[in-house]
């Protein structure tokens, strides 16, 4: 059975992350690393030490904003932002769900529009996640004037081949 | 010149002023635009953050739909740019996944087009000597700070945008158009555009952060290439920091004059009328 760096790297499918000698560009570079219990560099440790639970549980993996300053300023190209997407992937796929629950919820609330009309409905979509996540009354004030504005449409143009965009769904077996 | 034109989701609602600029500028600078047929979203955080071969698939869909066009397909957002050269990427570089995508969406993906961001095609295609013959009202007084973001640049080998440490283009097209653009080193900091609505708190900060760097500088507004960053910087800075904020094409159209050019700045969250009475720009 493959460990866990195995299970990891295959994901990323690119350069082994175990080339990591931590000089800490990563971490140095990463707008939110303040905001992480584990910074970059350090989850490519524990995932060399095995320690699958508490990284697929941290909000480190949720708060990364795939900003990809790491992937780019990394001296061994290892891709530190898929890295992160594979752990969220996996902690989806594994049913821990994310310690993060909002951001998760958003996304979701995200993929369901793309999966009701093709293309984006913002209005529908923030109800969606409000809905989703409870938290029901932040920014409540800015909806009128963006409506108003014509920057909320209540019915924009969706995807008329509606079907294709939802086989992609069924066939990647996405949430 | 003709290219396919792609707007996305974001294009239609809160970043429709740059739909509208960005369609005005193209027509003043004889950039002929045909819209991608039945486009649709191309995924964006919520699919790579989820579902790989989803994050590419729904923007291959797309890929293979502007291809019908044979032309290149101009992006506009940042966000489906750096999607659709991600896909791009991956599908060049895999043959397995390329074959599985096809599975998925039904369809062949050629790889025959270039994807291509409006500032590209622009600062390389048409030229800024070329634009800066067009400008009939030449931005005095105003002193942006170009503000890159993080999709229109990275991964550099996926992106291929020029100086991607140190961009210049959108500086010297704003420079062109007779704005006094001032040098920061914030051109390419993340603004937390992702997190806007499901972490807001750090994006606060974040924006704090681009807001007073960008005044440190001299600054009277902040100009940007990206949906996701104008929503962000336009709504979450705390009302202290917060200033006036662009498209590029939104500035570009009220230099060259064109019709309707006053009209995209009365839908900003953030009023940037004040300003450009003030420096009698409108």
């Amino acid at each position: 059975m493959e460990n866990f760096l195995e299970e990891v790297n295959k994901k990323i499918n690119g350069v082994p992350i175990q080339r990591c000698y931590h000089c800490r560009k990563c971490t140095a570079g990463c707008p939110v690393a303040s905001h992480m219990e584990y910074n970059p560099n350090k989850v490519v440790k524990m995932i060399q030490n095995g320690q699958r639970d508490k990284i697929l549980n941290s909000s480190t993996i949720w708060l990364c904003l795939s900003c990809e300053t790491c992937i780019t300023r990394c001296p061994n190209q290892i891709d530190i932002a898929r890295m992160m997407d594979v752990l969220r992937q996996m902690a989806i796929e594994s049913g821990v769900g994310a310690r993060e629950a909002n951001i998760l919820k958003f996304h979701e609330a995200f993929l369901a529009s793309i999966k009701r009309g093709g293309r984006i409905n913002e209005m529908m979509m923030t109800v969606d996640y409000k809905l989703k996540s409870g938290d029901l009354f932040s920014d409540v004030l800015m909806a009128p004037g963006m409506f108003l504005k014509g920057k909320l449409a209540l019915l924009p143009p969706r995807t008329k081949d509606l079907k294709s965009v939802k086989n992609i769904f069924e066939k990647t077996k996405s949430i | 010149m003709k290219v396919s034109y792609y707007p996305g989701c974001s294009l239609h609602a809160t970043g429709k002023e740059y739909d509208q600029s960005m369609k005005a500028v193209s027509h003043a600078l004889g950039i002929e635009l045909k819209e991608v047929d039945d486009w649709s979203c191309c995924g964006a955080s919520a699919a790579h953050n989820t579902n790989f071969d989803l994050s590419i698939a729904l923007s291959a869909r797309n890929l293979v739909a502007a291809e019908k066009n044979a032309m290149d397909v101009m992006v506009p957002c940042a966000a489906c740019y750096n999607r659709f050269k991600t896909a791009e990427h991956n599908l060049k570089a895999d043959k397995e996944l390329k074959a599985k995508i096809e599975g998925v969406i039904g369809a062949k993906y050629q790889g025959s087009i270039a994807i291509r961001n409006p500032i590209d095609i622009i600062y390389n295609e048409i030229g800024i000597d070329a634009l800066a013959v067009k400008v009939v009202k030449p931005l005095a007084g105003l002193k942006p700070v170009s503000y890159y973001g993080c999709l229109l640049l990275r991964p550099p080998e996926v992106c291929e945008f020029e100086n991607y440490e140190n961009p210049f283009m959108m500086d010297k097209i704003l420079g062109s158009i007779g704005a006094d653009v001032k040098n920061w080193s914030y051109k390419t900091d993340c603004c937390g555009g992702s997190m806007s609505i499901s972490k807001t708190a750090i994006v606060i900060d974040m924006c704090d952060k681009l807001m007073g760097a960008a005044k440190e500088a001299g600054a009277n507004c902040l100009v940007t290439a990206c949906p996701m960053c104008m929503a962000n910087l336009d709504m979450r800075p705390s009302s202290a920091m917060k200033m006036p904020v662009f498209y590029f094409s939104e500035l570009m159209s009220l230099a060259l004059g064109l019709d309707g050019s006053k009209e995209t700045f009365k839908t900003h969250i953030f009023d940037p009328q004040p300003l450009l009475r003030q420096l009698q720009l409108i």
